[in-house]
């Protein structure tokens, strides 16, 4: 066949069915990887707050977390038992030529393979009648996420980015939103992000990340508090006037005595990570999406050839 | 650790855990008996008994990560504990219907549960939450388990070795350090609205 030539149409079906099934394979491999190894900045930050750690008891649990880190990675083991509810957050090159409906479906398939393949403890149930669906995915599982990115120098542009959230009901259940008013000021801004981390107390198995949504209407808000959990810690926003709100949160949190696990300490919070959007006259939602210390995610980048590297 | 107890359960003296007292540490040998929302709900609203004793009992909340083998036992794969508030309402029945003694979980119960401990002689034992890696080495096998259509909220029985380091987080004396902590960092967030 000359090579100038269009393939014919079940040829160009095949190469596009190999990269879903990459997208596939990631997907599940994501999950798995985010499962067992906590990224490289969350293991520095546990010891950071290790070495800054006043409280005795502090201190010891510290010590459980970094032990129960290398026991992971050393039995390839899961660093906590609790398998979450998947959440993926996808960027999408402005070239990008991939069916995104196909793509939630190969995603949906790779969480679903994971969980058998691996037995990885099934979460998924309906809301009423509770029943499990027993893959960790169904009606509207895993949460996807789309958001397009254009100029980006770390994605090519006909590339896709897949981020891996395993969320674990500790700290999902330990969610906020505000629908807050221009009156309320910044002051309301910050006072309710620290309520929200004192209401929440031990639950969320601090030392948490705080990611916070902060404006637009309250899903946006709500999925931005999600998108800055998947923030690497020491990571700012690009906004000077926000990054300095997260410097001061983050300050403030560790007032709190909280501690880790909540028995008490100088380390309640490992980062706050606020995403904004702007927002109407009469509002000022705030979103509080909490984290617990095993801040688990992965990323993989899937290029149009069906070529996976995977990340953070 | 030099400062840590060691103690066995089930427990022989049901009044055992009345000696300790908030703050301290130890570990457990033995049994601990794994126990979730699922189960909680099917024992006391819908009247379900096992037939497993829970006398003397250390019970942890969990529901593990599991493989079931051909023989029909499960081998672990990776055990962890659950935050336990959302189970505060049982702990009057399985203190006094079931004779239970340790409750092990993340994130303490809530303070109506202190008086039930005071009253029975328990405790509540906090873990590290989300060191399920670790946790899953110090247990040696599982058992036995019931209640296996809630999967993977049964009930299970692990025997454990050196099980810990947990922290008597709420003893049998009304103490609580979530209480502690908690009025703490209400009076320091009102301090720090203040500078805001």
């Amino acid at each position: 066949m000359p090579t100038n030539q269009t393939p014919p149409a079940s040829a160009r079906e095949s190469v596009a069915d190999a990269v879903y099934a990459a997208v596939e394979e990631a997907a599940g491999e994501c999950y798995v990887r985010a499962l067992k190894e906590l990224p490289p900045d969350v293991k520095a930050a546990l010891r950071g707050a290790r070495d800054s750690e006043t409280d005795p008891t502090g201190r010891v649990l510290l010590d459980i977390m970094a032990e129960n880190i290398a026991v992971a990675e050393r039995d390839s083991n899961l660093v906590c038992q609790d398998t979450g509810t998947v959440v993926f957050w996808l960027e999408v090159g402005e070239d990008c030529a991939l069916n995104l409906a196909k793509v939630t479906a190969a995603v949906s398939a790779g969480i679903a393979r994971a969980t058998l393949e691996h037995s990885l403890r099934p979460n998924a149930v309906h809301p009423v009648t509770r029943q499990n669906t027993h893959t960790n995915t169904g009606r509207h599982l895993p949460v996807m996420h789309y958001e397009f990115v254009t100029g980006s120098a770390e994605i090519p542009g006909d590339a896709l980015k897949l981020h891996c959230l395993p969320k674990g009901s500790g700290s999902e259940n330990m969610s906020f939103l505000k629908m807050l008013i221009p009156a309320d000021g910044v002051q309301g801004v910050k006072r309710f992000i620290l309520e929200c981390v004192v209401e929440a107390g031990p639950k969320p198995c601090p030392p948490t990340v705080v990611g916070v949504g902060l404006g637009g209407t309250s899903d946006l808000c709500t999925a931005l508090a999600k998108k800055a959990v998947l923030r690497p810690l020491g990571s700012h926003s690009d906004d000077p006037v926000i990054a300095a709100l997260e410097d001061e949160l983050f300050a403030a949190a560790n007032e709190l005595g909280i501690g880790p696990m909540g028995l008490g300490g100088s380390n309640t919070v490992l980062g706050v990570h606020i995403e904004h959007a702007d927002t109407h006259i009469t509002q000022n939602p705030v979103a509080v999406n909490l984290q617990c210390w095993a801040a688990r995610r992965s990323s993989a980048l899937v290029t149009p050839d069906g070529h996976v590297t995977y990340g953070f | 650790m030099t400062d840590e107890l060691r103690l066995r359960f089930p427990l022989t003296d049901p009044d055992a855990l009345r000696s300790l007292r908030a703050g301290q540490r130890l570990r457990i040998d033995g049994q601990v008996i794994g126990i979730r929302d699922a189960t909680q709900i099917a024992m006391f609203d819908r009247g379900q008994k096992p037939t497993m004793s829970l006398t003397g009992a250390a019970l942890i909340h969990t529901a593990p990560n599991v493989r079931k083998l051909a023989d029909g036992r499960y081998e672990k794969i990776c055990i962890g504990t659950t935050t336990s508030a959302r189970m505060n309402r049982f702990t009057r029945g399985l203190l006094a219907q079931y004779g239970a003694r340790a409750i092990i979980g993340k994130g303490g119960l809530l303070a109506d549960s202190l008086p039930v401990l005071r009253e029975f002689g328990g405790v509540y034992l906090a873990i590290c939450g989300g060191a399920a890696a670790l946790e899953t080495t110090q247990i040696e096998a599982i058992e036995d388990v019931e209640f296996e259509e809630l999967l993977p909220e049964c009930l299970w029985k692990f025997r454990v070795r050196e099980f810990g380091p947990l922290i008597v987080a709420m003893d049998a004396h009304g103490n609580s350090l979530y209480e502690t902590v908690r009025d703490e960092a209400r009076r320091k967030l009102e301090e720090l609205s203040a500078r805001f």
